[in-house]
Protein backbone atom coordinates (compact mmCIF):
# COMPACT_ATOMS: atom_id res chain seq x y z
CA UNK A 1 0.00 0.00 0.00
CA UNK A 2 1.64 3.08 -1.25
CA UNK A 3 0.55 5.76 0.93
CA UNK A 4 2.10 8.49 -0.66
CA UNK A 5 -0.15 8.24 -3.99
CA UNK A 6 -3.20 8.04 -1.29
CA UNK A 7 -4.56 11.69 -1.07
CA UNK A 8 -6.51 13.58 1.77
CA UNK A 9 -6.43 17.15 0.03
CA UNK A 10 -6.58 17.09 -3.54
CA UNK A 11 -6.70 20.61 -3.86
CA UNK A 12 -3.03 20.90 -2.18
CA UNK A 13 -1.88 17.34 -2.91
CA UNK A 14 -1.59 15.99 0.63
CA UNK A 15 -1.11 12.49 0.55
CA UNK A 16 -1.74 10.59 4.01
CA UNK A 17 2.24 10.34 3.46
CA UNK A 18 2.19 13.43 4.29
CA UNK A 19 0.36 13.78 7.19
CA UNK A 20 1.76 10.65 9.12
CA UNK A 21 5.37 12.33 8.84
CA UNK A 22 4.51 15.42 9.95
CA UNK A 23 2.03 13.37 12.76
CA UNK A 24 5.28 11.40 13.67
CA UNK A 25 7.33 15.06 13.72
CA UNK A 26 5.04 15.60 17.15
CA UNK A 27 2.23 17.87 15.57
CA UNK A 28 -1.12 17.26 16.86
CA UNK A 29 -2.69 20.89 15.63
CA UNK A 30 -4.60 20.57 12.77
CA UNK A 31 -4.18 24.25 12.64
CA UNK A 32 -0.33 23.13 12.31
CA UNK A 33 -0.98 20.35 9.85
CA UNK A 34 -2.47 23.02 7.59
CA UNK A 35 -0.02 26.21 8.20
CA UNK A 36 2.75 22.90 6.72
CA UNK A 37 0.85 21.39 4.20
CA UNK A 38 -2.03 24.23 3.02
CA UNK A 39 -4.89 21.56 3.47
CA UNK A 40 -8.21 22.77 3.20
CA UNK A 41 -7.12 26.42 1.67
CA UNK A 42 -7.57 25.10 -1.76
CA UNK A 43 -11.01 25.89 -4.16
CA UNK A 44 -12.63 23.61 -2.31
CA UNK A 45 -12.28 25.11 0.78
CA UNK A 46 -11.71 21.89 2.92
CA UNK A 47 -15.21 21.00 2.30
CA UNK A 48 -13.54 17.32 0.92
CA UNK A 49 -10.69 17.29 2.83
CA UNK A 50 -11.26 18.76 6.51
CA UNK A 51 -13.37 15.77 7.72
CA UNK A 52 -11.07 12.99 6.41
CA UNK A 53 -7.85 14.40 7.80
CA UNK A 54 -9.50 15.40 11.40
CA UNK A 55 -10.59 11.51 10.96
CA UNK A 56 -6.98 10.57 10.48
CA UNK A 57 -5.39 12.45 13.04
CA UNK A 58 -7.82 11.32 15.98
CA UNK A 59 -7.00 7.83 14.30
CA UNK A 60 -3.17 7.92 14.12
CA UNK A 61 -2.84 9.95 17.47
CA UNK A 62 -5.39 7.94 18.86
CA UNK A 63 -7.48 10.86 20.44
CA UNK A 64 -11.78 11.64 19.87
CA UNK A 65 -12.51 13.78 17.08
CA UNK A 66 -13.94 16.11 18.71
CA UNK A 67 -10.96 17.21 20.53
CA UNK A 68 -9.16 18.19 16.90
CA UNK A 69 -8.72 21.70 16.32
CA UNK A 70 -10.69 22.16 13.22
CA UNK A 71 -9.84 25.40 11.52
CA UNK A 72 -12.23 27.71 11.89
CA UNK A 73 -14.51 28.60 8.91
CA UNK A 74 -14.74 32.70 8.05
CA UNK A 75 -16.41 34.98 6.11
CA UNK A 76 -16.50 35.41 2.93
CA UNK A 77 -16.86 31.24 3.27
CA UNK A 78 -15.66 30.99 -0.63
CA UNK A 79 -12.84 33.03 -2.52
CA UNK A 80 -14.77 36.17 -4.20
CA UNK A 81 -12.38 38.89 -6.18
CA UNK A 82 -11.22 41.65 -3.86
CA UNK A 83 -12.40 44.12 -6.50
CA UNK A 84 -16.31 43.18 -5.56
CA UNK A 85 -15.78 43.94 -2.32
CA UNK A 86 -14.43 47.44 -3.09
CA UNK A 87 -17.10 48.05 -5.31
CA UNK A 88 -19.64 48.43 -2.54
CA UNK A 89 -22.73 47.66 -2.24
CA UNK A 90 -24.91 49.01 -4.52
CA UNK B 1 -28.72 46.50 1.69
CA UNK B 2 -31.64 44.74 1.56
CA UNK B 3 -33.99 43.91 4.20
CA UNK B 4 -36.23 40.84 5.07
CA UNK B 5 -37.71 39.07 7.22
CA UNK B 6 -36.81 35.79 7.05
CA UNK B 7 -33.63 35.16 4.68
CA UNK B 8 -33.25 30.99 3.71
CA UNK B 9 -30.19 29.93 2.17
CA UNK B 10 -30.51 27.30 -0.29
CA UNK B 11 -32.89 26.57 -3.24
CA UNK B 12 -33.26 22.61 -2.60
CA UNK B 13 -36.15 20.71 -1.14
CA UNK B 14 -35.64 22.26 2.67
CA UNK B 15 -35.19 25.99 1.84
CA UNK B 16 -37.82 25.89 -0.97
CA UNK B 17 -40.26 24.00 1.51
CA UNK B 18 -39.03 26.54 4.46
CA UNK B 19 -39.97 29.83 1.89
CA UNK B 20 -42.89 28.30 1.42
CA UNK B 21 -44.02 27.64 4.44
CA UNK B 22 -43.05 31.27 6.12
CA UNK B 23 -44.90 32.60 2.92
CA UNK B 24 -47.93 30.92 3.72
CA UNK B 25 -48.25 32.83 6.86
CA UNK B 26 -47.37 36.24 5.72
CA UNK B 27 -43.73 36.82 6.07
CA UNK B 28 -41.94 38.35 3.60
CA UNK B 29 -39.00 35.65 2.06
CA UNK B 30 -35.53 36.10 0.75
CA UNK B 31 -34.61 32.91 -0.88
CA UNK B 32 -30.89 32.70 -1.89
CA UNK B 33 -29.60 30.07 -4.17
CA UNK B 34 -26.16 29.59 -5.45
CA UNK B 35 -27.46 27.92 -8.85
CA UNK B 36 -29.07 29.32 -11.51
CA UNK B 37 -32.48 27.46 -11.67
CA UNK B 38 -34.06 26.69 -7.92
CA UNK B 39 -33.89 22.68 -6.88
CA UNK B 40 -31.18 21.70 -5.56
CA UNK B 41 -30.10 17.91 -5.65
CA UNK B 42 -33.97 17.18 -6.88
CA UNK B 43 -33.09 18.26 -10.59
CA UNK B 44 -30.98 15.19 -10.92
CA UNK B 45 -33.20 12.76 -9.06
CA UNK B 46 -34.76 11.02 -12.11
CA UNK B 47 -36.42 7.94 -9.80
CA UNK B 48 -39.55 7.89 -8.38
CA UNK B 49 -39.80 8.69 -4.88
CA UNK B 50 -41.23 6.34 -1.51
CA UNK B 51 -42.34 8.09 1.62
CA UNK B 52 -45.23 9.68 2.26
CA UNK B 53 -47.87 10.37 0.22
CA UNK B 54 -48.06 14.50 1.19
CA UNK B 55 -44.20 14.27 0.36
CA UNK B 56 -44.72 13.39 -3.53
CA UNK B 57 -44.40 9.25 -3.10
CA UNK B 58 -44.44 7.87 -6.81
CA UNK B 59 -43.57 11.54 -7.97
CA UNK B 60 -39.76 11.83 -9.92
CA UNK B 61 -38.02 14.21 -7.99
CA UNK B 62 -37.37 16.30 -10.90
CA UNK B 63 -41.14 16.56 -11.18
CA UNK B 64 -40.97 17.47 -7.41
CA UNK B 65 -38.53 20.05 -8.35
CA UNK B 66 -40.96 21.52 -10.95
CA UNK B 67 -43.93 21.55 -8.50
CA UNK B 68 -41.80 23.43 -5.47
CA UNK B 69 -40.15 26.13 -8.12
CA UNK B 70 -43.69 26.75 -9.48
CA UNK B 71 -45.38 27.38 -5.96
CA UNK B 72 -41.85 29.50 -4.68
CA UNK B 73 -41.65 31.77 -8.27
CA UNK B 74 -44.85 32.96 -7.89
CA UNK B 75 -45.39 33.56 -4.17
CA UNK B 76 -45.04 37.53 -4.08
CA UNK B 77 -43.85 37.05 -0.68
CA UNK B 78 -40.95 35.47 -1.70
CA UNK B 79 -37.67 37.31 -3.46
CA UNK B 80 -36.38 34.85 -4.75
CA UNK B 81 -32.80 35.41 -5.85
CA UNK B 82 -30.87 32.80 -8.23
CA UNK B 83 -26.97 32.69 -9.19
CA UNK B 84 -26.97 34.06 -5.30
CA UNK B 85 -24.33 32.26 -3.10
CA UNK B 86 -24.41 33.33 0.79
CA UNK B 87 -20.97 34.28 1.62
CA UNK B 88 -20.81 35.22 5.40
CA UNK B 89 -23.13 35.77 8.59
CA UNK B 90 -22.31 38.60 10.91
CA UNK B 91 -23.61 39.55 14.50
CA UNK B 92 -26.02 42.07 13.60
CA UNK B 93 -27.75 40.11 11.45
CA UNK B 94 -26.46 41.12 8.29
CA UNK B 95 -25.95 38.47 5.66
CA UNK B 96 -23.44 38.85 2.71
CA UNK B 97 -23.74 37.22 -0.66
CA UNK B 98 -22.34 37.37 -3.70
CA UNK B 99 -24.90 37.34 -6.91
CA UNK B 100 -23.33 37.48 -10.50
CA UNK B 101 -20.40 39.43 -9.80
CA UNK B 102 -21.95 41.62 -7.06
CA UNK B 103 -20.94 41.83 -3.08
CA UNK B 104 -24.38 42.32 -1.53
CA UNK B 105 -26.40 42.23 1.63
CA UNK B 106 -29.26 41.21 3.30
CA UNK B 107 -30.04 42.23 6.73
CA UNK B 108 -32.73 39.64 8.53
CA UNK B 109 -34.39 38.71 11.56
CA UNK B 110 -34.58 35.26 10.99
CA UNK B 111 -32.25 32.90 9.04
CA UNK B 112 -32.79 29.40 7.61
CA UNK B 113 -29.80 27.41 6.89
CA UNK B 114 -30.37 24.85 3.64
CA UNK B 115 -27.32 24.31 2.27
CA UNK B 116 -27.51 20.97 1.75
CA UNK B 117 -24.51 18.53 2.08
CA UNK B 118 -21.24 17.38 0.48
CA UNK B 119 -20.10 13.94 -0.99
CA UNK B 120 -17.24 11.92 0.94
CA UNK B 121 -14.05 11.02 -0.14
CA UNK B 122 -12.21 7.98 1.01
CA UNK B 123 -8.80 7.12 1.00
CA UNK B 124 -7.15 4.44 -1.21
CA UNK B 125 -4.52 4.00 -3.50
CA UNK B 126 -4.91 6.32 -6.75
CA UNK B 127 -7.79 7.87 -5.10
CA UNK B 128 -7.23 11.53 -7.04
CA UNK B 129 -7.14 9.75 -10.80
CA UNK B 130 -9.48 11.15 -13.09
CA UNK B 131 -12.17 9.10 -13.23
CA UNK B 132 -12.83 8.51 -9.58
CA UNK B 133 -16.01 10.21 -9.25
CA UNK B 134 -18.69 11.01 -6.27
CA UNK B 135 -21.87 9.35 -7.11
CA UNK B 136 -23.61 13.17 -6.88
CA UNK B 137 -20.64 14.41 -9.89
CA UNK B 138 -21.81 10.98 -11.90
CA UNK B 139 -25.64 11.80 -11.61
CA UNK B 140 -24.93 15.25 -12.45
CA UNK B 141 -22.95 14.49 -16.09
CA UNK B 142 -25.45 11.97 -16.93
CA UNK B 143 -28.75 13.20 -15.98
CA UNK B 144 -28.51 16.55 -16.32
CA UNK B 145 -25.78 17.67 -18.89
CA UNK B 146 -26.30 13.68 -20.87
CA UNK B 147 -22.99 13.06 -20.65
CA UNK B 148 -21.98 9.32 -19.81
CA UNK B 149 -18.65 9.05 -16.95
CA UNK B 150 -17.23 6.44 -18.49
CA UNK B 151 -17.64 2.62 -19.74
CA UNK B 152 -17.39 0.02 -17.32
CA UNK B 153 -17.71 1.65 -13.57
CA UNK B 154 -16.95 0.11 -10.36
CA UNK B 155 -19.38 1.61 -7.41
CA UNK B 156 -18.33 1.97 -4.23
CA UNK B 157 -21.02 1.98 -1.19
CA UNK B 158 -24.40 -0.34 -0.99
CA UNK B 159 -26.31 2.38 0.32
CA UNK B 160 -29.66 4.23 -1.93
CA UNK B 161 -27.81 6.66 -3.66
CA UNK B 162 -25.01 3.77 -4.71
CA UNK B 163 -28.19 1.56 -5.58
CA UNK B 164 -29.97 4.03 -7.51
CA UNK B 165 -27.38 5.58 -8.92
CA UNK B 166 -25.55 2.18 -10.56
CA UNK B 167 -29.37 1.58 -11.87
CA UNK B 168 -29.36 4.77 -13.14
CA UNK B 169 -25.88 3.70 -15.22
CA UNK B 170 -27.44 0.80 -16.44
CA UNK B 171 -30.13 2.65 -18.12
CA UNK B 172 -27.52 4.60 -19.89
CA UNK B 173 -25.69 1.59 -21.03
CA UNK B 174 -22.68 1.45 -18.51
CA UNK B 175 -21.67 -1.26 -17.44
CA UNK B 176 -21.25 -2.11 -13.70
CA UNK B 177 -18.61 -4.44 -12.77
CA UNK B 178 -19.86 -4.78 -8.97
CA UNK B 179 -21.07 -2.40 -6.02
CA UNK B 180 -18.23 -3.32 -3.10
CA UNK B 181 -19.42 -2.33 0.52
CA UNK B 182 -17.53 -2.85 3.55
CA UNK B 183 -20.24 -3.15 5.56
CA UNK B 184 -21.72 -6.23 6.27
CA UNK B 185 -25.32 -5.56 5.19
CA UNK B 186 -27.08 -3.44 2.19
CA UNK B 187 -27.50 0.11 3.66
CA UNK B 188 -30.14 0.83 1.04
CA UNK B 189 -33.63 -0.05 0.76
CA UNK B 190 -33.96 -4.03 -0.40
CA UNK B 191 -35.88 -3.25 -3.72
CA UNK B 192 -33.51 -1.21 -4.83
CA UNK B 193 -30.61 -3.56 -4.55
CA UNK B 194 -32.67 -6.23 -5.95
CA UNK B 195 -33.44 -4.73 -8.67
CA UNK B 196 -29.77 -3.96 -9.72
CA UNK B 197 -28.99 -7.56 -8.60
CA UNK B 198 -31.49 -8.85 -11.03
CA UNK B 199 -29.85 -6.95 -14.07
CA UNK B 200 -26.38 -8.88 -13.04
CA UNK B 201 -24.73 -6.50 -10.96
CA UNK B 202 -22.98 -8.04 -8.21
CA UNK B 203 -22.85 -6.60 -4.88
CA UNK B 204 -19.74 -7.77 -2.58
CA UNK B 205 -20.26 -6.63 0.51
CA UNK B 206 -17.66 -7.06 3.37
CA UNK B 207 -15.22 -6.00 0.55
CA UNK B 208 -13.55 -1.78 -0.19
CA UNK B 209 -11.47 -0.57 -2.94
CA UNK B 210 -7.95 -0.97 -2.49
CA UNK B 211 -6.49 1.17 -5.42
CA UNK B 212 -7.58 2.56 -8.36
CA UNK B 213 -5.07 2.03 -11.04
CA UNK B 214 -3.34 3.84 -14.05
CA UNK B 215 -1.31 6.94 -14.41
CA UNK B 216 -3.01 9.47 -16.08
CA UNK B 217 -6.49 8.09 -15.90
CA UNK B 218 -8.08 5.24 -14.14
CA UNK B 219 -7.35 2.07 -16.22
CA UNK B 220 -8.55 -0.66 -13.35
CA UNK B 221 -9.33 -1.11 -9.67
CA UNK B 222 -8.34 -3.54 -6.83
CA UNK B 223 -10.84 -4.39 -4.69
CA UNK B 224 -10.31 -6.55 -1.58
CA UNK B 225 -12.31 -8.52 1.63
CA UNK B 226 -12.39 -7.19 4.94
CA UNK B 227 -12.42 -9.48 8.12
CA UNK B 228 -14.98 -7.88 10.99
CA UNK B 229 -12.75 -5.34 11.73
CA UNK B 230 -12.55 -3.85 8.86
CA UNK B 231 -9.04 -5.13 8.27
CA UNK B 232 -8.30 -6.05 4.91
CA UNK B 233 -7.73 -9.73 4.28
CA UNK B 234 -4.06 -10.84 2.36
CA UNK B 235 -4.76 -13.11 -0.65
CA UNK B 236 -8.07 -11.97 -1.58
CA UNK B 237 -7.05 -8.60 -3.55
CA UNK B 238 -9.27 -8.92 -7.37
CA UNK B 239 -8.64 -7.04 -10.06
CA UNK B 240 -11.40 -5.50 -11.78
CA UNK B 241 -11.38 -4.05 -15.49
CA UNK B 242 -12.92 -0.80 -15.53
CA UNK B 243 -12.29 2.81 -16.32
CA UNK B 244 -14.42 4.68 -13.43
CA UNK B 245 -14.97 4.21 -9.75
CA UNK B 246 -18.17 5.80 -8.57
CA UNK B 247 -17.89 6.70 -4.65
CA UNK B 248 -21.56 6.63 -2.63
CA UNK B 249 -19.98 6.84 0.85
CA UNK B 250 -22.14 9.26 2.87
CA UNK B 251 -22.77 12.75 2.80
CA UNK B 252 -21.84 15.43 5.08
CA UNK B 253 -23.65 18.50 5.91
CA UNK B 254 -22.54 21.53 4.55
CA UNK B 255 -21.95 23.73 7.77
CA UNK B 256 -19.53 26.49 7.21
CA UNK B 257 -22.25 29.27 7.66
CA UNK B 258 -22.89 27.44 10.70
CA UNK B 259 -20.10 27.31 12.02
CA UNK B 260 -18.80 30.95 11.52
CA UNK B 261 -22.57 32.07 13.18
CA UNK B 262 -21.26 30.63 16.35
CA UNK B 263 -24.09 27.48 16.14
CA UNK B 264 -23.08 24.71 18.27
CA UNK B 265 -21.66 21.79 16.37
CA UNK B 266 -21.29 17.80 17.33
CA UNK B 267 -19.94 15.09 15.70
CA UNK B 268 -22.58 12.71 15.44
CA UNK B 269 -21.79 9.90 12.49
CA UNK B 270 -25.36 8.38 12.19
CA UNK B 271 -26.60 11.85 10.82
CA UNK B 272 -23.80 12.42 8.80
CA UNK B 273 -20.18 13.77 11.06
CA UNK B 274 -20.21 17.13 12.25
CA UNK B 275 -24.45 18.49 12.11
CA UNK B 276 -25.43 21.77 14.08
CA UNK B 277 -26.91 20.65 17.52
CA UNK B 278 -30.81 21.74 16.52
CA UNK B 279 -34.25 20.80 18.75
CA UNK B 280 -37.55 19.33 16.81
CA UNK B 281 -38.50 22.99 15.87
CA UNK B 282 -34.98 22.97 13.78
CA UNK B 283 -34.17 25.49 16.06
CA UNK B 284 -30.19 25.55 16.09
CA UNK B 285 -28.38 27.19 19.78
CA UNK B 286 -28.50 30.33 18.05
CA UNK B 287 -32.35 31.45 18.37
CA UNK B 288 -32.72 33.35 15.68
CA UNK B 289 -31.30 30.50 13.46
CA UNK B 290 -33.03 27.53 12.03
CA UNK B 291 -31.53 24.79 9.91
CA UNK B 292 -33.47 21.84 7.63
CA UNK B 293 -32.51 19.38 4.97
CA UNK B 294 -29.34 17.61 4.56
CA UNK B 295 -27.60 20.65 6.56
CA UNK B 296 -29.00 19.81 9.15
CA UNK B 297 -28.66 15.86 9.08
CA UNK B 298 -28.32 13.72 6.14
CA UNK B 299 -31.03 11.90 5.59
CA UNK B 300 -33.68 12.01 2.44
CA UNK B 301 -35.59 14.48 0.48
CA UNK B 302 -39.07 14.06 1.76
CA UNK B 303 -37.44 14.46 4.97
CA UNK B 304 -35.81 17.51 3.73
CA UNK B 305 -38.93 19.16 3.29
CA UNK B 306 -40.78 18.36 6.17
CA UNK B 307 -37.90 19.94 7.93
CA UNK B 308 -37.81 22.55 5.32
CA UNK B 309 -41.94 23.17 6.51
CA UNK B 310 -40.98 23.01 10.18
CA UNK B 311 -38.19 25.50 9.96
CA UNK B 312 -40.06 27.80 8.04
CA UNK B 313 -43.12 27.56 10.47
CA UNK B 314 -41.02 27.95 13.26
CA UNK B 315 -38.90 31.08 12.06
CA UNK B 316 -42.56 32.29 11.43
CA UNK B 317 -43.93 31.59 15.09
CA UNK B 318 -40.70 33.05 16.51
CA UNK B 319 -41.17 36.77 14.80
CA UNK B 320 -44.39 36.74 16.70
CA UNK B 321 -47.00 37.22 13.84
CA UNK B 322 -50.08 36.28 14.44
CA UNK B 323 -51.53 33.47 12.21
CA UNK B 324 -54.55 31.05 12.95
CA UNK B 325 -53.52 27.88 13.22
CA UNK B 326 -49.58 27.53 12.83
CA UNK B 327 -48.77 25.91 15.92
CA UNK B 328 -51.24 23.28 14.69
CA UNK B 329 -49.51 22.94 11.72
CA UNK B 330 -46.17 22.75 12.74
CA UNK B 331 -47.13 20.15 15.25
CA UNK B 332 -49.15 18.09 12.22
CA UNK B 333 -45.55 18.43 10.33
CA UNK B 334 -43.42 17.40 13.66
CA UNK B 335 -45.88 14.03 13.51
CA UNK B 336 -45.47 13.09 10.36
CA UNK B 337 -41.92 13.51 10.29
CA UNK B 338 -41.80 11.26 13.09
CA UNK B 339 -43.79 9.02 10.84
CA UNK B 340 -41.47 8.97 8.15
CA UNK B 341 -38.56 7.82 10.51
CA UNK B 342 -40.61 5.42 12.62
CA UNK B 343 -39.07 2.27 10.43
CA UNK B 344 -36.13 0.04 10.45
CA UNK B 345 -34.67 2.39 7.93
CA UNK B 346 -35.32 5.86 10.17
CA UNK B 347 -33.46 3.68 13.23
CA UNK B 348 -30.11 4.66 12.88
CA UNK B 349 -31.56 8.71 12.40
CA UNK B 350 -33.65 8.62 15.25
CA UNK B 351 -30.62 6.97 17.58
CA UNK B 352 -28.56 9.61 16.08
CA UNK B 353 -31.14 12.37 17.20
CA UNK B 354 -31.94 10.60 20.43
CA UNK B 355 -27.54 11.41 21.05
CA UNK B 356 -27.99 15.21 19.59
CA UNK B 357 -31.12 15.54 22.40
CA UNK B 358 -28.87 14.16 25.16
Amino acid sequence: MDESKMYLCRCENVTLADLHKILDAGVTSMEEVKRYTRCTKGPCQGRTCKELIAKEMARYLHVPIESIDIPKDRAPIKPIPMGEIAKGDQ
Amino acid sequence: MLFSDLVVIGGGPAGMSAALAAAGHGIKVTLLERMESLGGQLVKQTHRFFGSESEYAGTRGIRIADILREKVESNRLIDCRRGSTALGIYEDGVVTFEEGTQYKKVNMDRLVVATGASEKMLVFEGNDLPGVYGAGAVQTLMNLYGVLPGRKVLMVGAGNIGLIVTYQLLQAGVRVAAIVDAADHIGGYLVHASKVRRCGVPVLLGTTIRAALGTTEVEGAVIQKLDSHFHPIPGTEQRLDVDTVCLSVGLSPLTELLRLAGCKMRYIPALGGFVPVHNSYMQTSRSDIFVAGDASCVEEASSAMMEGAIAGLSAAISLHVPSAGILEQRERRIRELAALRAGDVGAKIRNGLAVMAD
